[in-house]
Order: structure tokens, then C-alpha cells, then sequence
């Protein structure tokens, strides 16, 4: 220790005091928990909005495609059950479809691409900000659900995934108005081509009127519940639980 | 209103005129806030991807117009492909690699989840702030009276003129203080009529439900993307208001501005070609 601080080390660490004092209280719970009041008012007025709640995320053509679609969070998932069904082809992948349903299913790869599919050009929103337009084809999620004969007391779908950042599973969920919406699909297909690893094979969520993170990659399982708190930390998704994304992620 | 319709206009005495009613003085100060807190915390979500595109989609691997970045140590700004070292103000400065530095950000450390609370729960303060406001200038007439310029006013010649005038910072004096004059004029206008509602508009654009609600939106900023573009100019623009508005308190006298922006009362500074004297302990 030199006992030296020079003028600009001492602005610069008074500076950041500063800010660390602000930022404590900027990001406090109790202040999240009234300003969050706007998302809920964002929520309800964009559910009010869209009248008969089947309004459709606008569709693109092949010419308006993004030249690459990149690919984020994560990319090339290392569990060992994970690592075996990619490598034997997920010829012994099964989607579970379980929870509030009267009958749970367990379906293959080949069911699922021999099912009715829906094919759509989208445009995948990063809630960084970028934007991505790609084709995907994919099992209306409302046509399995319909299947499996959902409870009346279910409200939310989960979707359990092969995925984990920072050591924690990821999941997301949606509510039942996502859950059945014509746009609401399984994709096993991106581009017209069977969907990569760096793109969530071999099944993922597309759930168009909500931002990236809501599309959940490698989904395993469906659950069908009541209320999402019993669920991992409750908030019903990992950026959720973790990182104080909201649930809706619609704007 | 009511009340100021009861208050004298003007004390002779001293000038004090009462130019600024309360709810022109309450959105004024709601905004001072909002706006703040709106571009604070828009400049952290923006340095989650700090880059701009024209157009429907745009990411890492598509053309950027404007990007922030740095190089290690050094940050730069490339904008139509032309770059700027920036280090200290952009892409690098006070030891982060953001591209907007912890001094202007909200939250200062790196934090988009809570930017995107504080920025939505403001958003609708604007809107609520805007539309209450913009309902009492149509019907109290502080549109057509007060903002709205006068049909001399808007004459190319009557405009260069105010133009050399501000350029001179020859403020108006006098009985012609009692009212904003025309480039004043024009720049309020600018933010109730256009800044703010493009702002309001450009957001929503860039939410995939309002999308699927109002797919015009897209149509009328051709595209999610040059939205976010529009969003981020528009908001730059803003700012530079901003700068302008508070350079403009301080060459009028900020005390007498700032009376009249809390109290509603307003001292006319002395107009020089006047005969009688007035006392100036005030001024400047």
C-alpha cells in the first residue's frame, strides 16, 4: 500500500459508491414489486387488445427470410441423457405430455412429424432486441392438448426442458390462450429442414406473440398445472426465477 | 382554468405576469422525470444489442447502420460504416464494456431485466401523462391560444427571423415575453405531437402481441427493426431537446423560469427600448 489514491481513482471509486447506492435501491424487490405494476397493466391492456385472442403474429415470405439464423443462450446441451438421445438420433426421445391431463402421452419423433403440422414463416424477437425471420413446422400444441384431454383445473403448461444455464434447468411456460392458439406449435422443423441442436432439437416451443425466451428449446416434457409456484422458483421460467425477466413476455 | 381566470393577469409594479397554469406546470414536471428515467433506462436495454437495423429482422450477422462496440480497451462508434474512436463516452468508459457507460444507465451495472421494468412502468406514466394532457389543450385551448403559431408567426420571413434572433440569443423582452414565441413554439409542438407519440408508437411496434393486435404498425414503420431505429433517433432527438430547453432557462434567467415552471408567475424581462425604468435586481 502506497497510501496514494490518485484524483481520478477517487472520482472513479466515489463514482461507482455512488451508483453501487443507487443501483441497491433501483433493483430492490419492494421496488420491483410496484413497478412491475406496469407489466400487469401491459399484460391486461394487450390481452384486452387482441379481442378475440387469436389474433395471428404476422407471417413472412420465403424472399423476407433472415440470410442466417443465429443461434443463443443455450446451444449444444452436455447432459448425459441428452448427449444419448442426440447421438443415437433421438430415436428414443420421447415427448411426455403429462400432469392436469386425463391422458398422458408419450410420443416419438416419427409421431410427431406424421401428425398434422402447421408450417409458418416468423419473426423470433430477442428481448436484447434483435429480430430473426425463419420457417418453422411443427404440431399445433393445441391438437396434442386436446389429445391428452386437459383437466379443468388446469391453467398453465410447462415446459421441461434437456437444457441448463448457469446450472439450473430451463423451463418456461404460458397460459392456456397461448396454449391453444393456432400459431402455438411443436417445431421439428426449421427452414425446411429437420431442426439442428444449436436450434433446440429435437423439439421446440414456438409461441409467436412472445419474446425469445418464452421459445423454449429441447423440450422434453409438457406438464399441465394449476398454479406455477409449486414449480421450481415459482415464477415460472428460468429467466424468471433467475434474472427478474418477467412471465409475459409480449412487449 | 378557473383559478387563473380569478388571478390578476399582471401586477404592474413588477411585471409578474402569470404565464404558466397548473397543468401545463404538472406534465411539465411529470415529464422532467418520466423522460429521464425513460431514456436512462432505454440506454441500458439498448446496450444489450447495441446495434441498428433498417427493415423487418436484424442481428448479429445482418447489416448494421449504427453499432456501439469496443475493442478491448478501446471503444468505438460505426455508423453507415463510417467509425469514430469513442473510448471514455462509448463502448468503453469507466472501466465496462457497455455501450452507454454506468453514469447514464439505469441500473448502472449491467441489468436489462430491471431497465425493462422501470422502462414499461414510465411508459405508462408518459402515456396516461400525454393523453391527459393532450385532452386539456384541446379543450382548455392551450393548443390553439398558447402553442399553435399565429398565422404571421408562420411566414417563412417571420420564422428566419426568430431564427437570427435565438442565433444572436436576443431573447424576446417585454410585453413580447408574455407569450413562447414562434421557434419555441415549434419545438413544444415537436415534442407533444410528434416526439412523445412517436416514441409511444415505435414501443409498441416492437412488442410481438401488438403486433399480432395492430399488424399497421408495422406497415407504417416498415418493420420491427427500422422501428427500434425510429425509437432510438426519436429518443436522441429528446434529448437533444432537452440540452437545448436547459441551455434556453439558463440564458433567460433560470430563476425567473424556474418561478414560473413552479408558481405559474413569471417576471417580463425589461424591454430595452422601454422609457420607464425598471429595477433589475433579477435579471439574467
Amino acid at each position: 500500500m502506497t497510501g496514494f489514491i490518485s484524483r481520478r481513482g477517487l472520482l472513479a471509486g466515489s463514482g461507482s459508491l455512488l451508483l453501487a447506492g443507487c443501483d441497491k435501491w433501483t433493483t430492490a424487490p419492494q421496488t420491483l414489486d410496484v413497478l412491475s405494476l406496469g407489466e400487469k397493466a401491459s399484460r391486461s391492456a394487450q390481452r384486452l387488445l387482441v379481442a378475440d385472442r387469436q389474433a395471428l403474429a404476422p407471417e413472412f415470405t420465403r424472399a423476407e427470410m433472415s440470410p442466417v439464423f443465429r443461434v443463443n443462450g443455450s446451444t449444444n446441451p452436455r447432459s448425459a441423457d441428452y448427449v444419448r438421445h442426440a447421438t443415437e438420433g433421438f430415436a428414443n426421445w420421447r415427448l411426455a405430455i403429462d400432469g392436469l391431463v386425463n391422458q398422458p402421452l408419450a410420443l416419438t419423433l416419427p409421431q410427431l412429424r406424421a401428425a398434422p403440422s402447421r408450417t409458418q414463416i416468423t419473426r423470433h424477437d430477442c428481448v436484447e432486441g434483435w429480430s430473426a425471420i425463419g420457417e418453422w413446422t411443427g404440431v399445433p400444441l393445441g391438437l396434442l392438448l386436446r389429445r391428452a384431454g386437459l383437466q379443468a383445473r388446469a391453467r398453465y403448461l410447462v415446459f421441461h426442458c434437456a437444457d441448463t444455464l448457469l446450472g439450473k434447468p430451463y423451463y418456461e411456460s404460458i397460459d392456456l390462450v397461448d396454449g391453444f392458439h393456432p400459431q402455438t406449435i411443436l417445431a421439428h422443423t426449421m427452414n425446411g429442414a429437420p431442426l439442428s441442436i444449436g436450434h433446440g432439437a429435437p423439439l421446440r416451443l414456438r409461441v409467436e406473440r412472445q419474446l425469445g425466451y418464452k421459445q423454449a428449446k429441447y423440450v422434453m416434457r409438457i406438464e399441465a398445472v394449476e398454479s406455477l409456484n409449486p414449480i421450481h422458483g415459482g415464477k415460472g421460467g428460468f429467466w424468471e426465477d433467475n434474472h427478474n425477466y418477467q412471465w409475459y413476455a409480449g412487449i | 382554468m378557473g383559478e387563473s381566470a380569478t388571478m390578476p393577469k399582471s401586477s404592474p409594479q413588477t411585471d409578474l405576469v402569470y404565464r404558466t397554469r397548473l397543468p401545463v406546470r404538472l406534465w411539465h414536471w411529470t415529464n422532467a422525470l418520466t423522460i429521464f428515467i425513460m431514456l436512462m433506462t432505454g440506454m441500458m436495454i439498448f446496450n444489450a444489442h447495441p446495434r441498428l437495423y433498417w427493415g423487418a429482422f436484424g442481428a448479429n450477422l445482418d447489416h448494421a447502420w449504427l453499432e456501439i462496440g469496443n475493442r478491448g480497451p478501446h471503444g468505438y462508434l460505426t455508423l453507415f460504416g463510417f467509425e469514430v474512436p469513442t473510448t471514455g463516452v462509448l463502448g468503453y468508459a469507466m472501466h465496462t464494456e457497455q455501450a452507454f457507460p454506468p453514469l447514464v444507465t439505469l441500473p448502472g451495472q449491467y441489468n436489462v431485466p430491471v431497465a425493462r421494468i422501470w422502462h414499461f412502468f414510465f411508459a405508462w406514466v408518459l402515456v396516461i401523462g400525454w393523453l391527459a394532457f393532450a385532452l386539456y389543450s384541446l379543450f382548455s385551448r392551450h393548443l390553439k391560444n398558447d402553442l399553435l403559431l399565429k398565422w404571421e408567426e408562420a411566414r417563412p420571413a417571420s420564422l428566419w427571423r426568430d431564427i437570427k434572433a435565438h442565433a444572436r440569443l436576443h431573447l424576446p423582452r417585454g410585453e413580447a415575453a408574455r407569450h413562447y414565441n414562434p421557434l419555441q413554439k415549434l419545438a413544444y409542438l415537436g415534442v407533444l405531437l410528434a416526439g412523445v407519440p412517436l416514441m409511444v408508437l415505435t414501443g409498441l411496434t416492437m412488442s410481438p402481441a401488438m403486433d399480432a393486435a395492430w399488424p399497421w404498425l408495422l406497415v407504417l414503420f416498415h418493420g420491427r427493426q427500422s422501428a427500434r431505429s425510429i425509437h432510438f433517433i426519436v429518443a436522441a432527438g429528446l434529448a437533444l431537446f432537452i440540452v437545448v430547453h436547459l441551455a434556453m432557462v439558463l440564458l433567460a434567467g433560470p430563476i425567473n423560469e424556474l418561478r414560473s415552471m413552479i408558481t405559474g408567475w413569471y417576471r417580463l424581462p425589461p424591454d430595452d427600448a422601454a422609457t420607464q425604468p425598471v429595477t433589475t435586481e433579477e435579471g439574467a
